[in-house]
């Protein structure tokens, strides 16, 4: 049939997208259900609710309505959260519609690298390590244990030795193997070559970072890390904190950790260069440096001591240097402008977010140059 | 069939044979093979490949599709009440699903043929759904897109305000006369607009509270002070509104039927010892029950079955009901043999809400397991509530009764003699979402243009609620007024 010839539910699909992200109509956007991306991170998978937009209708009170179930349970026992007959969050939503997903990390990377249309990464010239041994049951021997049997291979054998010795009868063929006729696995080692990676996370935990400002920085740099790790095999993540005084920290501790104080941007940069130096050897390593903040130097002089750093210390050694400045009402966020008049390399990316909205544009930012 | 593969066809036309010597008619039934991009984009418009433009049909399809690549869940089939009827397969599917959603559809077929509650639709809808379409692209190049969309948004806010029974009442005089008139202009949809509003409201009645007027949507395309595109567009919404409330009437019904046919002919003639497996598990994943949720599939199966197995054994009627002695119920078999025959009439002439109302017993019941939930606030979770047959029921039915929406009427249109217009709320026992009805207030408002009241009950108080088109106010009222 000729109407099937049209792709018009596309034109259908890319408005209801638009009304989701806020671009158009902007009295639905309060029915917009499940924005947010990263819902839970249990295991291995992450949900993905997919957003709905419910036009408002004259409706029961789905908390107060209940209804009818099937199967065992003892009176008082859960039937599972979710809405009666409604895939949904039982009336904490406006609208009853949210679907939830659990994808892998490796699906998510994917989706994530479809949808903001993000290159793959070309990994810096040579840089391959042997990284690990790998045993591998590719060959045969005539000797082995027992459960390392391989079926088919005495059967041909058995088979083989019939036909040979004028045994075989094709009427009635009936194949008993020998000892001589068993054949077992055996294992060869491999080596695999991979690259290798390190990304590091600074993230300014002065006392203008506020609770909203390390969400957003947490939602971006999982993004950053889903992506980077489904582009490189072995990959290290470190984490640095810093506000007055720079540390190492484990990655809870990376988001959770509220400082107060001052800001000095460059004693970060200096221990992030001396972890580089010390364990990451630019000639062996892709390197990239993630950096959050709002923005708020201590003093001029340390901005262009960082600066100098940026440009003398890491443009050379680093794929990236990537800067996100996330906005806070204490922040001045000069530190962005410092950096975007004062550094000119295509290694240094510079993004500022000012809400959850703008963290998939930023990340898209980060990323988009496949480097 | 000239876009079926021969093995398909030849299947097709085996079980249309198998299925019109069990008695089941249909009519003429056109399948379609797609891909599961196609068959997505067909089920997001509602089956209709040629409705009208709307986002909302973007995001089912966003939905069906994501759930799809996902691995959630997959449509097998879709199927369309219409003369002939349409229906369209899953180009993927190993040929023994193939053949399990024919025998499925021809189920269906037979279904929307002969239920009662069918039989007022309109049997050419696809070419219906295609002109609305075409008469809202045509508003779309005359007035712009974000208008009409808008205007859309309004009318799919309250597409529930209709009355599904009355179609099946023969209209007042006057409309019919009204009808003739307008048949005689030019143009169709020409109704009374603006200037014409005083008159017409003045020829009308205003209160309606001793008969109430359901149909919301009939009530303002004939009222309400529209330009023509918008009331054409309105009744354009009601039109598809009423084509669809029959498949929201009879769910437990419609599936129900068409399961228990593909199970007979699937197992009867169809399967060969090779499919069996596979059968039997997409048979038993489509029956599949859920703590949380009422499959119809398999209420409805199992009600089409039970009912065959007692009209069989003679189990009803005066000595059957009266009976008290358990073991003797469930021995009783009279071999009056009239299963098959009473499931026909069954289908014929009972919607969902008749079906359980009459046929859920309590033995059903107890052997199905079923029992009723509550949301409990302080686990916020639902919880089991009850197992008690009595308390089951009366959930079952009213979760059917008006497809499950809340009885919305127009009480008085010129309310405190200033035109504003006062919708009642039947208040059966639950409350409306509150912040929906006042957006959907707001709604109304727009196509109204004065302000909307709405009676109803919150917490067990009478209540109304307004919207003066600036801001929402609400009004306690004598709770026994609200329950009038």
């Amino acid at each position: 049939m000729s109407f099937f010839e049209s792709k018009k539910i596309k034109s259908d699909l890319n408005r209801f997208k638009k009304i989701v992200r806020g671009k158009i109509k902007q009295n639905l956007k309060k029915y917009v259900t499940a924005q947010e991306m990263v819902g839970k991170k249990g295991g291995e998978f992450v949900s993905i609710p997919i957003p709905r937009v419910n036009l408002p209708h004259f409706e029961h009170d789905y908390e107060k309505k209940g209804g009818v179930g099937q199967g065992e349970g003892e009176q008082g026992e859960a039937v599972g959260k979710q809405a009666p007959g409604e895939a949904g969050k039982a009336g904490s939503q406006v609208g009853k519609h949210i679907m939830e997903v659990d994808v892998s990390l490796e699906e998510l990377a994917e989706i994530l690298g479809e949808e903001l249309a993000l290159p793959r990464i070309e990994s810096k010239g040579q840089k391959q390590q042997i990284s690990n041994q790998k045993e591998k049951y590719t060959g045969i021997r005539n000797v082995g244990p027992n459960s390392l049997r391989h079926f088919k291979r005495t059967y041909k054998q058995a088979l083989i030795r019939n036909i040979v010795s004028d045994k075989y009868d094709p009427i009635d063929p009936l194949i008993v193997p020998i000892k001589d006729d068993v054949r077992y696995r055996s294992s060869k080692t491999t080596f695999e070559k991979t690259t290798s990676a390190v990304i590091i996370y600074i993230m300014d935990v002065s006392g203008s970072m506020g609770a909203e400002q390390k969400e957003i920085v947490r939602t971006e740099s999982f993004w950053i890390d889903t992506w980077m790790r489904s582009q490189y095999k072995d990959i290290e993540s470190r984490y640095i904190i810093h506000d007055a005084q720079a540390k190492e920290v484990d990655q809870e501790a990376f988001y959770k950790t509220r400082e107060s104080g001052g800001t000095i941007i460059s004693s970060a940069y200096a221990l992030c260069h001396q972890m580089i130096m010390e364990q990451y050897s630019p000639a062996n390593w892709n390197i990239y440096i993630f950096h959050f903040s709002d923005g708020d130097n201590w003093s001029s002089e340390d901005t262009i001591k960082c600066i100098d750093m940026v440009e003398n210390k890491f443009v050379p050694n680093v794929n990236l240097f990537c800067y996100g400045q996330v906005e806070s009402q204490y922040g001045s966020g000069q530190f962005l402008k410092d950096i975007e008049s004062k550094v000119d390399s295509e290694n240094v990316i510079t993004s500022k977010i000012d809400s959850k909205d703008d963290i998939y544009q930023s990340i898209k930012t980060f990323l988009g140059k496949g480097k | 069939m000239a876009n079926l593969p021969i093995e398909l066809a030849k299947a097709k036309e085996g079980i249309e044979k198998i299925a019109r010597s069990y008695g089941l008619d249909f009519f003429k039934t056109i399948f379609e093979m797609l891909d599961y991009e196609k068959l997505n984009e067909v089920a997001a418009y509602g089956g209709f490949p040629t409705r009208y433009p709307h986002w909302s049909f973007g995001m089912e399809y966003d939905q069906l599709s994501k759930g799809y690549e996902y691995g959630l869940s997959k449509i097998y089939e879709m199927v369309i009440n219409n003369d002939p009827c349409y229906a369209y397969l899953l180009k993927s599917n190993p040929l023994v699903d193939q053949k399990l959603v024919m025998a499925h559809v021809y189920g269906h077929g037979d279904f929307f043929k002969h239920n009662y509650w069918f039989s007022q639709t309109d049997r050419r809808m696809i070419d219906t759904t295609a002109n609305h379409a075409s008469r809202v692209r045509k508003y779309i190049d005359q007035y712009g897109y974000a208008i009409v969309e808008e205007f859309l948004d309004v009318c799919l806010s309250m597409d529930n305000l209709i009355d599904p029974h009355s179609v099946f009442i023969q209209r007042k005089k006057i409309t019919a006369e009204k009808n003739k008139l307008n048949e005689k202009k030019k143009n169709p949809f020409d109704l009374p607009d603006e200037k014409n509003r005083k008159e017409t409201v003045q020829d009308q009645k205003y209160d309606f509270s001793d008969d109430p007027v359901k149909d919301i949507l009939f009530f303002l395309i004939e009222h309400a002070p529209l330009e023509n595109w918008q009331r054409d567009i309105l009744q354009i919404v009601r039109k598809e509104a009423y084509y669809f409330a029959p498949q929201g009437q009879t769910k437990i019904m419609n599936e129900g039927w068409a399961s228990y046919w593909h199970s007979k002919m699937m197992t009867e003639h169809i399967l060969t010892p090779s499919e069996v497996i596979d059968y039997a598990d997409h048979h038993s994943g489509t029956l599949a029950t859920s703590p949380g949720k009422l499959n119809p599939y398999k209420i409805g199966i199992e009600l089409f079955r039970d009912i065959e197995d007692r009209w069989n054994k003679g189990k009803y009627g005066k000595d059957y009901d009266e009976c008290t002695d358990m073991r003797e119920k469930a021995n009783w078999n009279q071999e009056t043999g009239k299963g098959r025959e009473k499931i026909f009439e069954v289908r014929k002439i009972y919607n969902d809400v008749m079906f359980v109302d009459e046929f859920f017993t309590e033995e059903f019941c107890l052997k199905h397991k079923l029992f009723s939930f509550e949301y409990n606030p302080e686990t916020t979770q639902y919880e089991v509530f009850s197992r008690a047959f009595s308390t089951i029921k009366k959930k079952l039915l009213f979760s059917l009764t008006n497809r499950g929406q809340p009885f919305i009427f127009v009480k008085d249109a010129n309310h405190e003699g200033k035109k504003k217009l006062l919708l009642w709320h039947k208040h059966a026992g639950i409350d409306l979402k509150i912040d929906w009805a006042y957006a959907t207030m707001e709604n109304i408002y727009k196509i109204w243009k004065r302000p909307v009241y709405l009676e109803t009950m919150v917490d067990e108080k009478g209540k109304i609620l307004i919207f003066d088109g600036k801001e929402h106010t609400s009004k306690s009222i004598e709770s026994e007024e609200a329950k009038k």
